[in-house]
């Protein structure tokens, strides 16, 4: 095994998928001679020459319609947005095309597409260069929507993702790209999309989170347990469709939730998930389910982002105030 | 300040920019900027030639590389530099970095990191100008990049189809990132505009403020007369990087020699005497600014939730 960053692990990934099968296309702004900003698709263009990395106009729209197309002819097109925030010029083909088609041609074809972008804040750029729009895409039926936490874990959602009949939006946590690297298994690997996974095991509370967040909260976990607090740490990984069973499964057992994103609280992943908590395992909570997350606001910039970014310390409060009730 | 002739002022306000940029490019490794910047320097040129055919009511719309114009147009330096410091002084109250200066005293309405988004909003406020017949001239700036968004295309119509009072301009450095136009375009964007009817001007040398000038003037009377709209496109050269203060010629997709051809014929390199002259008092204003953005405050942390709703 190597030992890999994540945009390392995106790249040998995007490498041993396009090797594996010539029906995958990448396209996108500057993916091919540049090897993408973030350099996630360097070496593609040298290594699968021009007809299968395509270099594209600045037209999100189009990128998007066009691999649509290429994936309803049987291709499997993997489309790289630049920053997350470019991806709403792109969102009319989603909402209208991408996640409808299955159901329009009654289940005769799907579109086998996954959208790649970096997502979220942690960088200080800010706008469009640090949103957190998985909901928006969540709130869309046909959609599924993928954030990796950790380099293995990249690659092992990258391979399901591509592997996947319908589209996937997959976010790569930008500020997770070379925050750290840990062993990556060689050749296939992959995740079912749909699984969550247990981070640490623990039975006074339930962090539920994903992304660049899964670390905030194992701090957060690490600080609670000098206290004598056991917390739960479950990564959804798939943010759509989330894996309820074990969300509940957690819950009964702790008697506790907390659910932890970046994104804005209001209509986000944590209401959905709380909702159904409520519906399905309301007897088995202790305290009011809460949520950490970025409040209803355009990510600032530097300053006040550190105040927007949901921290370890905010988690610690959270827990306190749980744990109180 | 009084200059001798047209040419000193252009150049005045060109180098003063470039000055500026120098010092974000001086500052930036002490990590003070706080945001993401996409410098004008090489294009300065255009943006004051432009704006010194502009009144204070003419309204612009810009893309996230933007100081240029809104320096030229007359927004506050000590409220960029405080901006960038992402203080609570800043044009956006430190809350919208270099990608969204906006001086609306002085007519910049505004700048986005979204490419070709901002030109529509220029089509509207041409659109608000026509209805309440104000006499106002709206421009719209944008990359040669922009061209190829599908916005860009519904507001070219939109402007002809309804004959309003806008200056479409194009600046032109023939990149978006790292890639070449020709790599990108099947189309000459001049002859693209002409499909829509509209006038189309071309300059091949962004560097002749004095040029630029004369042309985008003659342009701003046409519209101003016609209430009709025109496009411009001015072929200019990014020294830097896209985003970042570095140079970028080890990236490998552009040649040494092709920036050097710019350099060659840039005033602002050629003309050392002038630069001699002008260059204290820039540097004094400069040292002002950068000096009021080191002790303006941050933020408050209720500044996280103003000014959403």
């Amino acid at each position: 095994m190597a030992r890999l960053s994540m945009v390392d692990a995106i790249n040998t990934t995007l490498h041993e998928l396009m090797a594996k099968d010539d029906r995958i296309v990448i396209m996108g702004e500057d993916v091919g001679v540049d090897g993408g900003v973030f350099r996630a698709t360097v070496g593609l263009l040298d290594k699968f020459g021009p007809d299968r990395v395509i270099d594209t106009p600045l037209a999100e729209s189009g990128i998007v319609g066009a691999a649509i197309g290429m994936a309803v002819y049987g291709m499997r097109p993997i489309a790289e947005i630049q920053f997350e925030g470019f991806m709403f010029k792109a969102f009319d083909q989603v909402y209208s095309h991408a996640s409808r088609l299955r159901r329009r041609s009654q289940g005769l074809y799907g579109v086998p597409l996954v959208i790649r972008a970096p997502y979220g804040a942690g960088v200080r750029a800010l706008e469009h260069h640090s949103d957190a729009p998985e909901a928006l895409f969540c709130h869309l039926p046909g959609m599924k929507v993928v954030i990796p936490s950790t380099p293995a874990e990249a690659k092992g959602l990258l391979t399901a993702s591509v592997e996947d009949p319908d589209p996937v939006v997959f976010l790569e946590p930008k500020r997770l790209y070379r925050l750290f690297k840990e062993e990556v298994p060689e050749g296939e690997y992959r995740i079912p999309l749909g699984e969550a996974r247990m981070v640490k095991e623990g039975k006074d509370i339930t962090l539920v989170t994903y992304g660049g967040m899964v670390s905030v909260c194992e701090r957060a976990a690490q600080h609670v347990a000098g206290e004598g607090v056991d917390a739960e740490i479950v990564d959804l990984r798939t943010v759509w469709p989330f894996d309820i069973a074990a969300i509940t499964k957690s819950v009964t057992k702790t008697g506790r939730l907390i659910i932890v994103h970046e994104a804005p609280r209001s209509f986000g992943v944590g209401a959905e998930i709380a909702a159904l908590v409520a519906e399905r395992c309301l007897l088995s909570l202790l305290a009011p389910i809460k949520r950490v997350t970025g409040f209803d606001v355009v990510p600032p910039l530097a300053r006040l982002e550190e105040y927007n970014y949901p921290d370890s310390d905010r988690v610690v409060r959270a827990i306190h105030d749980t744990m109180q009730f | 300040m009084k200059f001798p002739g047209i040419y000193e002022e252009l150049f005045y306000k060109a180098l003063r920019i470039r000055l500026v940029e120098e010092r974000i490019i001086e500052l930036y490794p002490s990590d003070k900027i706080q945001s993401p910047v996409h410098l004008s320097i090489g294009q300065e040129a255009v943006a004051v030639g432009a704006c010194q055919s502009l009144k204070q009511t003419d309204l612009l719309f810009c893309s996230y590389r933007s100081h240029a114009f809104y320096l030229a147009k007359g927004g506050h330096l000590r409220e960029m530099f405080a901006e960038l410091y992402g203080k609570a002084t800043g044009c956006g109250h430190g809350k919208a970095g270099s990608m969204h200066l906006a001086a609306p005293e002085v007519g910049l309405m505004g700048s986005s990191a979204v490419v070709a988004s901002t030109i529509p909003h220029a089509v509207g406020a041409a659109l608000a100008a026509e209805r309440l017949k104000k006499p106002q001239v709206i421009v719209a700036v944008f990359g040669d990049g922009a061209t190829e968004e599908g916005a860009y295309h519904e507001s070219l119509n939109f402007a002809a189809l309804h004959k309003l009072p806008i200056v479409l301009l194009c600046e032109n450095n023939g990149l978006a990132v790292h890639s070449k136009l020709e790599a990108r375009q099947a189309y000459r964007i001049t002859d693209q505009a002409k499909s829509y009817g509209l006038p189309v001007a071309y300059l091949a040398d962004g560097h002749d403020v004095v040029k630029v000038h004369e042309v985008f003037s003659g342009i701003v009377g046409e519209v101003r007369r016609s209430r009709c709209p025109h496009f411009v496109e001015i072929r200019t050269c990014r020294y830097k990087e896209h985003v970042g203060p570095d140079e970028d010629s080890h990236a490998g997709y552009r040649s040494v020699e092709e920036l050097q051809a710019w350099k060659s014929k840039d005033p602002l390199i050629l003309n050392q005497e002038l630069v001699a002259q002008y260059r204290p008092v820039i540097l004094q204003e400069i040292d002002d600014a950068v000096e009021f953005a080191e002790r303006s405050p941050w933020p408050e942390r209720s500044e996280l939730l103003s000014d959403v709703v």
